[in-house]
């Protein structure tokens, strides 16, 4: 039976399928991928301290009222490697590579952006 | 005695349209009682008369069994008027639209589903367009795009196909009246 339906279908009705598809499938990827931020800003007490391109792996030391928090860049990703406060919840929170993520050390007031392009959200609050 | 009368003349043709409109408005008002997983996400099976009137009647006819069926299905379902309303006329205006671009098609390349599928496509932008204009902020929207659109073209196929095969058997060859 599907045979016999598919027997209706016309060059241009196949055509008009296949672009139609192929429209969804772009607005699918322009739709749900977020873009990737193209630099990490580290900030201090509120102010900006560096801005490092995600395209060179490095490595930061950040001085803080508690102590030195390291930041790390590698593979396009920056995450913040070590921080002497009490929780480590930046360190635990790992890599981040999205235009818009945060990684913050509020203890020793220090903390990571991505950044590049367009922020798609004003604030991300966990 | 009346004194004077006013009288419309009916002919053949509208008597079609009368019954494929109230067909149309029976179809929708079933598969609005039928749960859908996503809203705005439905098979429009009275999007097959319309497509049948199309292809039989012609595009004028198609597009009054279209606005009759969205006008007197809501007024039957007691939402006329209301934002769902206006989400059907949106929806309508852009199939609407959709037809009148496939009528531009050449007949002998492009059959019922090519109609089908940029009506409902049309549906769905027309409605989209309604709600970012109106409703709901752009970013919400823009995740059901694909979604959405997805589904008009599979359900515009899938009624594209039925219309062909409905129209088949005939020996006709679509389409058939432009007016």
């Amino acid at each position: 039976m599907i045979g016999r339906l598919a027997g209706t279908m016309r060059p241009g009705d196949w055509g008009i399928l296949a672009a139609a598809l192929a429209g969804i499938a772009g607005l699918g990827l322009a739709a749900w991928s977020s873009p990737s931020g193209d630099r990490v800003v580290v900030r201090r007490a509120g102010e900006i301290y560096a801005e490092l391109s995600l395209r060179r792996d490095t490595s930061l030391a950040v001085p803080g009222p508690l102590g030195t928090s390291v930041v790390e860049v590698r593979r396009a990703r920056a995450r913040v490697a070590s921080d002497p406060g009490p929780r480590q919840l930046c360190v635990r929170q790992g890599w981040i590579q999205r235009n818009g993520e945060v990684a913050m050390c509020l203890p020793n007031q220090v903390s990571i952006e991505i950044g590049g392009g367009r922020r798609p959200y004003d604030s991300l609050s966990y | 005695m009346t004194r004077s009368a006013i009288e419309l003349p009916t002919g053949p043709e509208d008597h079609a349209i009368a019954r494929l409109a109230a067909l149309a408005t029976l179809a929708w008002m079933a598969e609005a009682l039928l749960p859908s997983p996503l809203p705005g996400l439905k098979p429009g099976i009275a999007n097959i008369v319309v497509l049948y009137a199309r292809f039989r009647l012609g595009l004028r006819a198609a597009l009054w069994v279209s606005a009759l069926r969205v006008i007197g299905g809501s007024l039957l379902m007691g939402t006329f008027m209301s934002p769902g309303f206006a989400l059907a006329v949106a929806g309508t205006l852009g199939s609407a639209f959709g037809l009148v671009l496939a009528g531009g098609l050449p007949g002998r390349w492009f059959g019922p589903p090519s109609h089908s599928v940029l009506a409902a496509l049309g549906h769905v932008a027309g409605q989209l367009a309604l709600a970012a204009w109106w409703l709901l902020p752009v970013s919400g929207l823009v995740w059901l795009v694909p979604v959405l659109a997805g589904g008009a073209v599979l359900f515009g196929l899938v009624n594209g196909l039925v219309v062909a095969h409905l129209l088949a058997p005939r020996g006709e060859t679509p389409p058939a009246i432009s007016r």
